[in-house]
């Protein structure tokens, strides 16, 4: 369930143009997240996927398949959608929230009630609330909802719209843990869309940082873009120049990256010749980081482990 | 207070008359403000339109309104039907208002959520946003019913049964108990509708119930989690 962007540009009716000759390549069964500030159209891009926007130009495939040509409802169908403050139907309990499209798609409500009780247990949530109305429930459990709701027909493929961004930081941080368990039991097609790079770099096999009307700065996995920033924005935006990231990469020469943490003690060196950097070379780097260096615990680390 | 039980048997009927004048403009201004509101909420310039409309129509006097309907529809002054075109409208006048409110109130959220979970236009509406309105259509019905069942009274005054014919014929007798047994009949009539409305709006809609109960349950839930929030 690979998805495809070929050139794709929205204007909105209003005139405002949000993406612009956007093409990107999201491979299957990995967490694709697209990072950037406000107004980047990151959300417009993943709006895309399931045709709640239809693109101006420029064609989406999914595994191939022009979407333009896929009735909308029977496609939202077939992909889980996350959203902020979980967008749980108020009126109706837990259980039946996540019983909600299978239902829709013709599964006898016994049969759907009764996979939704086990989705609650995948996403760590007491069946004891199952009989809840959302409102009942604090932020981190509906965002929980939220989730076993998103995969409730099983989709291939998997869109969440900054999903932890109204909870605080303690119940962000476990909701982000669940997430990465998930994805390594279920391996979806995860687009992820965050304003937050922490949470990019923790969670993305792939981070794509957006700038404004949805320009490419950089794609690559983590360590990728960590050890290699591609201009001043990106560099910027990481954290990099300010020291603000608690693992970087300082470039020691042409070949050879030194990554330093938060309080400037070399963490490993990396061989990257011609500047481009594998995951393989970090992960030995790291592995075998010398005596000197203070073992490298963040989240950048876990990002390269997912 | 023997007159009253005397006269039991012909006031019970006066309030089923009532009653009966009553329940269709309820209902028809109900279901017919629907479409209605839902289109004004959509859109602000029928909202307008149609609210300023509304208004107007709600300060017709009754009276003007129900000797001015035979003559537009052509049919008899003493059908009962003119009574129930006249209510309906007024009906109209407050629920258009209040259906248009209550689908305003349907947060966008959930409706964009709906609509990404892959709910089709008429579902999301009879299953999400038509029961999301359903408060704000409550309190409007709820206003509607106590407003019609007094209203209903002015058919009285160009013949047309109802509680009303206790006042008339109280006043032109001089006979107070018959219209204080009127006045207080309606009261209690208005009294009973509001209590089976609001009563089938709590089964009707028992999310509205458990919101109130939200903060206490979320905390009692919450803490046999909180061992796993710890890391």
């Amino acid at each position: 369930m690979s998805i495809e962007f070929r050139s794709v540009s929205k204007t909105f009716d209003d005139g405002t143009t949000a993406v612009e000759d956007f093409s990107l390549t999201i491979p299957s069964h990995e967490t694709t997240v697209l990072v950037g500030s406000s107004g980047c159209g990151k959300t417009t891009l993943l709006r895309m996927i399931n045709r709640m926007v239809d693109p101006t130009s420029g064609s989406i495939l999914i595994d191939g398949q022009d979407i333009a040509g896929v009735p909308p409802v029977g496609l939202r169908r077939s992909i889980g959608y996350v959203m902020q403050n979980s967008g749980l139907l108020p009126h109706r309990t837990v259980v039946d929230n996540v019983a909600t499209v299978p239902m829709l798609t013709g599964v006898p409500k016994r049969k759907a009630r009764t996979d939704a009780l086990e989705l609650l247990d995948r996403v760590g949530l007491d069946r004891g609330l199952a009989n809840r109305y959302p409102a009942q429930l604090s932020g981190g459990q509906q965002q929980r909802v939220g989730v076993a709701r998103g995969l409730a027909v099983d989709p291939n493929v998997l869109l969440m719209d900054e999903p932890f961004g109204a909870v605080d930081p303690i119940v962000r941080d476990e909701l982000q843990r669940e997430l990465l368990r998930l994805q390594r039991e279920l391996g979806k097609t995860v687009v992820f869309v965050t304003h937050d790079i922490d949470e990019a770099f923790l969670l993305g096999n792939q981070v794509v940082i957006l700038q404004r009307g949805g320009r490419i700065a950089q794609a690559g996995t983590p360590k990728e873009i960590l050890a290699n920033p591609a201009d001043e924005f990106v560099a910027d935006f990481i954290g990099a120049k300010r020291g603000k990231r608690a693992l970087h990469a300082e470039r020691v020469d042409g070949d050879r990256v030194l990554l330093v943490d938060a309080a400037g003690y070399a963490a490993g060196i990396v061989e990257a010749p011609g500047g481009r950097i594998s995951v393989d070379d970090l992960a030995l780097a790291e592995a075998g980081a010398g005596p000197k260096s203070r073992s490298v615990s963040n989240k950048t680390d876990q990002a390269g482990d997912a | 207070m023997d007159w009253v039980w005397t006269h039991a048997g012909a006031i019970w009927a006066l309030v089923l008359e009532h009653i009966g004048l009553c329940v269709p403009p309820i209902v028809l201004g109900f279901v017919i403000s629907i479409p209605i509101g839902w289109w004004a909420s959509r859109n602000a310039a029928v909202r307008s339109v149609l609210l300023t409309v509304g208004n107007i129509l709600y300060t017709i006097p009754g009276l003007a309104l129900v000797v001015l309907i035979p003559v537009i529809l052509g049919v008899p002054l003493l059908n009962p039907v003119n009574i129930v075109v006249a209510l309906t409208i007024y009906a109209l006048a407050i629920m258009v208002r209040s259906a248009a409110d209550a689908f305003a109130s349907v947060p966008e959220g959930v409706q964009q959520s709906a609509t990404a979970q892959g709910f089709s236009g008429a579902q999301r509406f009879l299953t999400v946003e038509l029961p999301l309105a359903g408060p704000v259509l409550l309190a409007g019905i709820r206003v509607v019913s106590v407003s019609t069942i007094s209203l209903a009274t002015v058919g009285s005054l160009v013949g047309i049964s109802s509680l009303g014919d206790l006042f008339t014929d109280g006043f032109q007798r001089n006979f107070l108990l018959e219209a204080v047994v009127g006045f207080v009949l309606v009261l209690v009539l208005a009294a009973v509708f509001d209590v089976l409305l609001s009563t089938a709006g709590r089964l009707l809609m028992p999310w509205t119930r458990g919101a109130r109960l939200s903060s206490r349950a979320a905390r009692t839930v919450a803490m046999p989690l909180a061992p796993a929030v710890r890391r």
